[in-house]
């Protein structure tokens, strides 16, 4: 480098007074370089994380309207970006939860032979409240609370007490 | 000391020629002269290529094809996703800069004359790759599916529609069908991200295989003044020294381009309607403009032929002279005439004032 060689031609005598001062330097570039890379990299990684999509599952959804249930059936619907499961257990009454499995994310649908939740990809059993009962389910589906409000069934999230 | 990093050298070193590769690389010696400075243009073409390559494929991870799609996702880009709008605008940033810088490289090798023999094919690959990123321009136009994107392609494909019998074949072809619709889009888009990124990519290879191999070319003018002076013939090493030198421009280019976009973001414009009218002073990209503003100005008749035809068809001889440049110049020493870079000169002058008449003119 011609500069480091100047300053020697010029001060032989301070050569090991200069290793500092060229540590100094390099330290004052490498953490310049370092900064700035690390500024073009910081846009990249923020960009690679995907935006929020909006979630509608905050507000009650309109999951099914009651002509179209019968005892011991069920619907899946859409709650937000999700599915989400509405039953009708053989006493009439409905049950929602979400529609995703726990165990590896598929969708779940209801065996009105066994009158259970069942997951088809790896043979997961949830009960009507959603409990994994047998499988490889590691956690109970997320419950849903149902509303009826005239024929129609709404379903929104439960609200934290 | 059997060090990990010498074992990995070691394991290599029985397997491949590295000698041979490192001899390679080490061969290249970058000369110095008043003219040095232009070596750099070609180093800064190939980092915009790259910035290209990088910032499009992060475009890709949002971007959908489609009539229907298009617009709402480069628009979902800049408005929803973080530093969408930064990615963008560098895309758009860079390609600009990428065509200005390869025709600035291209005159800079044409006006030192290093296209002469044994670099011929070194000169062609180069001006394959100018076509290239001009088909680059043109394919990536379209993909926001904005207003003055659909018009531009679509008096872009009417172009070469003037040319008797492939005209037809070749507009259904870049079409994919009569008219700009979402098949046109998909089509470009996978001209855009696929097809030519293949070929550049292999031409790169060659190109530059071929710079390394034949090392740089000297002038001739600097070349006989070290004839005559071989005290005064200077070289530095291609690696590191000039490397480094390169790189160091490239960092400025990169703090340069990012200033731009954030400075002077890409506007995104209105989703294409293709049943509204084309609005006023709609116009290509700059780089076409030359060509626009010249077929603009030709007479409908002249000489007794269709004025567009023959305009297309100088586009044509003036394309395949560039091309084959380095067949045409046969004077030796190839500093005695100067015909080719008066020609250039011309040639030039002519592209920046239709340029300049196409940019200011309604």
């Amino acid at each position: 480098m011609s500069t480091a060689s100047g300053v020697n031609a010029t001060a032989p005598q301070s050569a090991p007074a200069n290793l500092p001062r060229r540590r100094f330097v390099n330290i004052l570039l490498g953490t310049g370089l370092l900064a700035s890379a690390a500024s073009f990299l910081y846009p990249i990684l923020r960009y690679l994380v995907p935006p929020k999509l909006p979630d509608l599952g905050g507000d009650a959804v309109l999951a099914a309207r009651v002509p179209e249930m019968k005892p011991n059936t069920a619907k899946t619907f859409r709650f937000g970006t999700r599915p989400g499961l509405l039953v009708q257990t053989a006493s009439g009454e409905y049950r929602a939860m979400s529609a995703t499995c726990t165990h590896l994310g598929c969708t779940v649908q209801y065996r009105p032979d066994l009158r259970e939740i069942w997951c088809a990809c790896h043979n997961g059993m949830y009960d009507l409240n959603g409990r994994n009962i047998s499988g490889p389910p590691p956690r109970p589906l997320e419950a849903f609370e149902v509303q009826v409000r005239g024929d129609d069934i709404f379903v929104r999230r439960k609200q934290e007490a | 000391m059997a060090s990990p990093a010498n074992t990995i050298r070691q394991w290599l070193d029985e397997r491949f020629p590295l000698d041979d590769i490192k001899a390679l690389a080490q061969k290249k010696k970058v000369p110095v002269h008043r003219y040095s400075y232009w070596y750099f243009l070609g180093g800064m073409t190939l980092f915009l290529f790259g910035v290209q390559v990088l910032t499009g494929a992060l475009l890709l991870m949002y971007y959908r094809p489609g009539a229907d799609e298009a617009f709402e996702s480069v628009q979902f880009i800049m408005t929803q996703v973080q530093f969408g709008w930064l990615i963008r605008s560098v895309h758009s940033w860079s390609a600009n800069l990428l065509v200005f810088m390869a025709f600035a490289h291209l005159f800079s090798v044409l006006f030192l004359k290093s296209y002469r023999k044994p670099r011929e094919l070194t000169w062609v690959s180069g001006v394959l790759l100018l076509f290239l990123m001009l088909g680059f321009g043109f394919s990536g136009y379209l993909l926001p599916w904005n207003t003055l994107s659909y018009f531009a392609t679509k008096v872009g494909t009417e172009i070469p529609a003037q040319i008797p019998i492939i005209g037809r074949p070749v507009l259904l072809f870049l079409r994919g069908g009569e008219d700009i619709t979402g098949s046109t889009l998909t089509r470009l888009y996978g001209f855009h991200v696929a097809i030519l990124p293949a070929v550049a990519t292999l031409l790169i290879g060659v190109h530059l295989a071929l710079i390394q191999w034949f090392g740089m070319s000297v002038p001739p003018g600097v070349e006989a003044e070290w004839q005559a002076r071989p005290e005064g013939k200077r070289e530095i090493r291609f690696f590191p020294n000039f490397v480094l030198r390169e790189l160091m421009a490239w960092y400025v280019a990169l703090g340069l381009l990012g200033a731009l976009a954030a400075l002077f973001p890409w506007s995104l414009g209105v989703k294409a309607d293709p049943f509204a009218s084309a609005p006023a002073g709609i116009k290509p990209e700059w780089y076409f403009l030359s060509m626009f503003q010249t077929l603009k100005l030709i007479p409908a008749k002249l000489l007794g032929m269709d004025g567009e035809m023959l305009g297309i068809l100088a586009f044509g001889v003036i394309g395949g002279a560039a091309l084959l440049l380095p067949f045409l110049d046969r004077e030796k020493p190839f500093n005695t005439r100067r015909w080719i870079p008066g020609l250039a000169c011309v040639f030039l002058g002519y592209m920046t004032v239709m340029t300049v008449y196409g940019w200011v003119a309604k």
